[in-house]
């Protein structure tokens, strides 16, 4: 019950007019630009960080939160109409969501994924609320050897169990682990890695490296391969949901809801397995099984669920443990740290209000999303139809603005300028982003971990064994990467298509 | 940047065949593992500090050089990287390298002019430039967009969020 009133407290806080303002601001532009195409919810939040500045903590948080959400939704708006899911994780609700736009029920697919969507946040949030602070209470106790076990297991994770090609999932990594190393070693105060340039020692912002490898990127890789005739549009009116549509809606809602918290409440993030078992397991389920690959509701309302309860789910390891699994928890990190505030089992009782705050704005955007969303929907799928030039030409100016704006230097536009080639090269090459960013921003944090572990232990290595959690994820984590190498030398070829799909991009 | 008069070269890599620019990628991971070990190799190990400032980059490194060895092997054994489709992506065109290009120049020119003649110009430019580079034709209209964004986001900065982002020329203007 302390977990209740606590949250009623940041409800006080987060419901001035104010804050309700910036809330309903921060919404309303991570819907904005979450809806332009080729704009994900990591991307979406990394360029409109600038916003935030100068604004307090608590209110920067609150309009983060608003735009954390708009972002994710605004995504679902475009897959479900383009057929182009933004990120990994809405590759599910766009199959589909898309067909049953192209049968004219594009009012129904986007009510669905917005109801599931405001439903799965509600809960998960609350879930939040109450396994983060659970989860600092223990993680307080937790020393560092623990610490760099678990984050060696975000890292692994994510590289070989998400993505295709685990070749290239670990050289994005190395790659960002290589970046996070650039500045002057805290312990020993030398430049690494900052070939000469005074303006490296601070080390590179995770913003600059994120808006460069999404934004300018993903515009580069647009420019050489643009396609002439833009893709077809499907004209939406209100979005609503008859008797039926509610009937089989709610099953999956509740059951993506229940598979997607826990994928993003542990360690080993991203909201790809969730939506994926969500979808098999709805097909399975379904009475109307037939419908699955021509538009069944059930597919749309299970995954986007699972999407946005996963979503929630990853504050739990970024409250608590100071861990973000996703690109857009990595953003929110940063912008956390730009405060001054450092994630993590102390975050609680240091600035325990701004936690609360945090939480109760993110119910309040998720309300205002719905409300906000459903009669606006119309609008936001006339934002689609934005010239591209201007589209891609507006990305490349906020990114510079973003990059520009942190210190006013040119130094980190031609910075900006360095990742977006890198991310264009990633593009074409087939490296994932997400491990290259995770790596940037938790390598140095490992650093200090193993220092200190080893530290203590006189530079005997055996003490990274020394703890019992430890023990313990190492040996999860062989297993997670063993059983699947002596299950596949036994069973050969499967027979599910997408698995089979899954394992030929992975050879 | 290519005339417009040379017939399009098929530069593009035949179907079959090694992909050279995947080979030059697992060469730059090598040379970037072996600059990061050369970085690494000339710090100073301080007192009591079992790990050391060298460890950390000494294993990214030497993963970096076997990555890039393990990602030549699989080139040569016919690995080809699947590049990301996307909405407004066409693979099927080949890669457009001069609207690349003029991307890029839009783009440095900005990285150069912005301290000289400030945001609220070269912001507008960028706008315009990157909307010509991707094949807009509306040059009067692109730069009063331009401009109407760039001034707003510095009076946007300036007011509301109390940052005043470089003037330039603009100085006493804005």
């Amino acid at each position: 019950m302390e977990t209740l009133s606590l949250l009623g407290g940041g409800f006080a806080e987060a419901l001035t007019p104010m804050n309700l303002l910036f809330a309903a601001i921060g919404v309303f532009l991570g819907t904005f630009v979450g809806v332009l195409p080729g704009i994900g919810p990591a991307m979406a939040v990394a360029l409109l960080l600038p916003v935030t500045y100068g604004l307090g903590p608590t209110q920067a948080f609150i309009m983060f939160a608003g735009i954390y959400y708009g972002g994710m939704y605004g995504g679902s708006t475009t897959s479900i109409l383009l057929n182009t899911p933004g990120e990994s994780s809405s590759v599910m609700t766009a199959i589909e969501g898309n067909k049953m736009a192209k049968a004219g029920r594009a009012s129904q697919a986007l009510a669905t994924a917005a109801i599931g969507s405001f439903i799965a946040g509600t809960i998960g949030t609350l879930l939040v609320a109450f396994a983060a602070p659970a989860l600092a209470g223990i993680a307080v106790k937790l020393g560092a050897p623990s610490y760099f076990a678990v984050m060696v297991m975000a890292m692994v994770l994510v590289t070989a169990v998400l993505g295709t090609s685990k070749l290239r999932g670990f050289i994005a990594l190395f790659v960002g682990l290589a970046i996070g190393i650039v500045g002057i070693d805290l312990s020993t105060a030398q430049p690494r890695l900052t070939f000469g340039l005074p303006l490296l020692a601070d080390g590179l912002d995770i913003v600059v490296v994120a808006v460069g490898i999404f934004a300018l990127g993903e515009t580069l890789w647009v420019a050489a391969h643009l396609r002439r005739v833009p893709a077809e549009i499907i004209p939406v009116g209100q979005p609503f949901m008859g008797k039926a549509d509610w009937k089989r809606s709610w099953g999956p809602w509740m059951r993506g809801t229940a598979l997607g918290f826990p994928f993003g409440a542990i360690p080993a993030g991203g909201a790809e397995t969730p939506t994926f078992l969500s979808y098999v397991l709805e097909r399975k389920l379904s009475k109307n099984s037939g419908e699955f690959g021509k538009g069944a509701i059930e597919g749309v309302a299970g995954p986007e669920a699972a999407n946005n309860a996963s979503a929630a789910g990853t504050f739990v390891p970024l409250l608590a443990l100071g861990l973000p699994v996703t690109a857009t928890a990595t953003i929110m990190l940063a912008a956390m740290q730009g405060y001054g505030i450092q994630p993590g089992p102390q975050l609680l009782s240091t600035n325990g209000d701004l936690v609360w705050t945090l939480l109760a704005s993110l119910l309040i955007g998720n309300f205002l999303l719905l409300v906000l969303n459903l009669p606006l929907a119309p609008v936001w799928a006339k934002l689609l139809q934005v010239p591209r030039p201007y589209l891609y030409a507006g990305i490349l100016f906020f990114a510079s603005l973003g990059a520009y704006s942190v210190n006013q230097q040119a130094f980190d536009i031609g910075l900006l300028l360095v990742f977006g080639l890198l991310g264009f090269a990633m593009r074409r090459f087939a490296i994932p982003v997400l491990p290259l960013i995770l790596g940037v921003i938790l390598g140095p944090l490992m650093e200090v971990k193993l220092r200190e572990a080893l530290q203590l232990s006189g530079g005997d290595a055996t003490a990274l064994v020394s703890e019992p959690l430890a023990i313990a994820v190492y040996v999860i984590l062989a297993l997670v990467l063993l059983v699947p190498l002596l299950m596949r030398g036994r069973s050969g070829a499967s027979d599910d298509p997408s698995d089979a799909e899954r394992e030929k991009i992975d050879a | 940047m290519s005339t417009e008069t040379t017939p399009p070269r098929t530069d593009a890599p035949p179907d079959k065949g090694l992909d050279r620019g995947q080979l030059a990628v697992s060469g730059g991971l090598v040379v970037m593992g072996a600059y990061v070990l050369f970085d690494a190799a000339r710090l100073n190990v301080g007192f009591a500090d079992p790990v050391g400032p060298k460890f950390f980059p000494y294993c990214i490194g030497a993963v970096l050089i076997v990555l890039g060895v393990l990602l030549a092997v699989a080139t040569v054994r016919g690995d080809e990287p699947e590049a990301e489709g996307g909405e407004d992506v066409d693979l099927s065109q080949k890669t457009d390298w001069q609207t690349v290009l003029r991307l890029l120049g839009v783009f440095v020119a900005n990285i150069v002019l912005v301290d000289l003649l400030g945001w609220a110009i070269t912001g507008g430019l960028l706008f315009a430039g990157a909307a010509w580079a991707l094949g807009s034709r509306t040059i009067l209209r692109d730069l009063v967009v331009g401009a109407v964004l760039s001034v707003g986001s510095w009076y946007f900065f300036y007011v509301v969020l109390g940052i005043p982002l470089t003037p330039g020329i603009l100085d006493g203007v804005l």
